[in-house]
């Protein structure tokens, strides 16, 4: 017996949503907007353009503070975090005992003498991420977010559009954190995203959120956009979708997440799963996700298997679809090392026929992320 | 449009003598979004009513289009090839799927006219 599904909740946009004709769908446990007139291709196409305003006040937020936080996170993720200096962002992962992935997330070292981290987490991981760290962490606080929203603004005119009415924005550097005081508010901001673009993550309370949007939309150059356009952008990005491209059991390495490994711990450990992270380190991991650009125009979706030239399984697809920018399939996966070479042709079946797909480098559109 | 019937999934039928051009309703495209691919089947083949006769991948996902009568197919809209986003702009004219040519012309008379087909969407 299935027990019914909760009814959606509900977004602090949600009415705002809704007047700008956006077509609402469920989505981890929200009613989230999927797209609006315009439709996925053409918001995509804006964001890469101009700035796209996306609404991701489903994500969780939360504060862990304590003495030694920094320290005793980092049993659960392999970033460097006790380095981490203050108003800096890093991207992160929550790992399991076989050094799994149960979540990637974002974690800022907030300002201040206590120690506080600030952590955004993925909407259908929340709960369970919440939890576990108050198990794993006792001695620490987690104050869970419960009434702040969140907005991305992405896109290479988003700086303009932000600093018209949060000044100071411009000078934040790629992965840099600042608070922010609008109408007597305290507003987060992190030069961050999962487009691709230059652009922010703003976290501010529900109560200032549809207004806040809407002098954002004001602007000519600003659009709302959905979640199908987001995720477009994050697969032309090269970037990871849990619960596709992530989940328990891939590890950081293969997933090509080793960039986010602090080159301190790949040496001391002292997280979930070391001594497998550290063989996929040293010795290559035995599959990796790869770019991967299938031949003709019919996209190649999320759980086709991939074949080598012999025929043998080397693999299946993790994210597929269209990109809007390139016009053409592309697609992610994960393949055995020995099929992963960039320019090898692998094959998939599309409805009864092997069409070919050669592996490529990510990113398929190069990012364009500001570091001052 | 006195010569059209239409199916609850939202494919429609023009009659045309023998034949009849098949395709997606407006409704249809506007809930599938951007069209991006779509895979025509083969002339020639002979296709049973509510068996697939396409697939329709958009953005976000493929969809497949069933077959509102029985018929052999006589024709596929080879420009969809080159501008499947023809759907989305236009389709009941230009971005019509296939012609087929009817083998039961009673199955017709199981299919909705344009009124029924407005009321049933009405109904959604």
């Amino acid at each position: 017996m299935t027990a019914p599904a909760p009814a959606p909740a509900k977004i602090p946009l949600d009415a705002l949503h809704r007047r700008l004709g956006a077509r609402m769908v469920p989505f981890a446990g929200y009613e989230m907007p999927l797209h609006y007139p315009p439709g996925i291709v053409a918001e995509h196409l804006h964001t890469r353009e101009k700035a796209g305003l996306f609404d991701i006040s489903h994500m969780g937020q939360a504060i862990l503070a304590g003495a030694g936080a920094t320290r005793l996170l980092e049993t659960l993720c392999p970033a460097d975090l006790i380095e981490l200096a203050p108003e800096r962002n890093r991207y992160t992962q929550l790992l399991n005992e076989a050094g799994g992935v149960l979540d990637d997330l974002m974690v800022t070292r907030l300002p201040g003498r206590d120690e506080r981290l600030f952590l955004v987490v993925n909407a259908a991981t929340k709960a369970v991420d919440f939890a576990l760290l108050q198990e794993k962490l006792p001695q620490l606080s987690l104050h869970v977010q419960k009434t702040r929203a969140m907005l991305a603004l992405q896109g290479p005119r988003a700086v303009d559009a932000l600093q018209a009415l949060l000044p100071g924005v411009e000078e934040l550097g790629f992965m840099e954190w600042q608070a922010f005081d609008y109408e007597g508010a305290g507003f987060y901001v992190t030069r961050s995203g999962y487009t691709g673009e230059d652009g922010f993550e703003i976290s501010l309370p529900e109560s200032k959120a549809e207004g806040f949007a809407l002098r954002l939309l004001e602007n000519p150059d600003v659009a709302p956009i959905g979640l199908g356009a987001r995720d477009s952008l994050r697969l032309e990005a090269g970037l990871c979708l849990y619960g596709h491209d992530l989940d328990p059991g891939i590890d950081p390495v293969e997933a090509g997440l080793s960039f986010s490994i602090g080159k301190r711990r790949r040496i001391e450990g002292g997280f979930p799963g070391f001594e497998r992270i550290r063989d996929a380190l040293q010795n290559g991991p035995p599959r990796r996700r790869v770019g991967l650009l299938p031949q003709g125009k019919a996209p190649i979706r999320e759980g086709a298997f991939l074949l080598d030239a012999g025929g043998a399984e080397v693999g299946s697809i993790t994210s597929g679809g269209f990109s809007p920018s390139l016009s053409r399939p592309i697609a992610m996966g994960y393949v055995a090392r020995g099929a992963a070479t960039t320019g090898n042709a692998l094959h998939a079946d599309l409805r009864g026929r092997l069409v070919e797909l050669s592996v490529v480098p990510l990113p398929f559109v190069p990012h364009r992320y500001v570091r001052h | 449009m006195s010569d059209m019937r239409f199916t609850t999934d939202h494919e429609y039928i023009r009659i045309d003598g023998e034949n009849g051009i098949i395709g997606v309703t407006n409704f249809a495209q506007e809930q599938l979004g951007d069209i991006v691919f779509v895979e025509l089947p083969e002339v020639g083949k002979r296709i049973a009513k509510g068996e697939q006769l396409a697939t329709v991948e958009s953005v976000k996902a493929a969809s497949e289009v069933f077959s509102p009568v029985s018929g052999e197919v006589v024709e596929a809209n080879a420009a969809l090839e080159e501008n499947p986003a023809t759907v989305n702009e236009d389709p009941l004219g230009a971005g019509w799927f296939v012609k087929l040519r009817l083998t039961n012309e009673g199955e017709l008379s199981g299919l909705m006219d344009e009124a029924a087909y407005e009321a049933h969407l009405r109904s959604l």
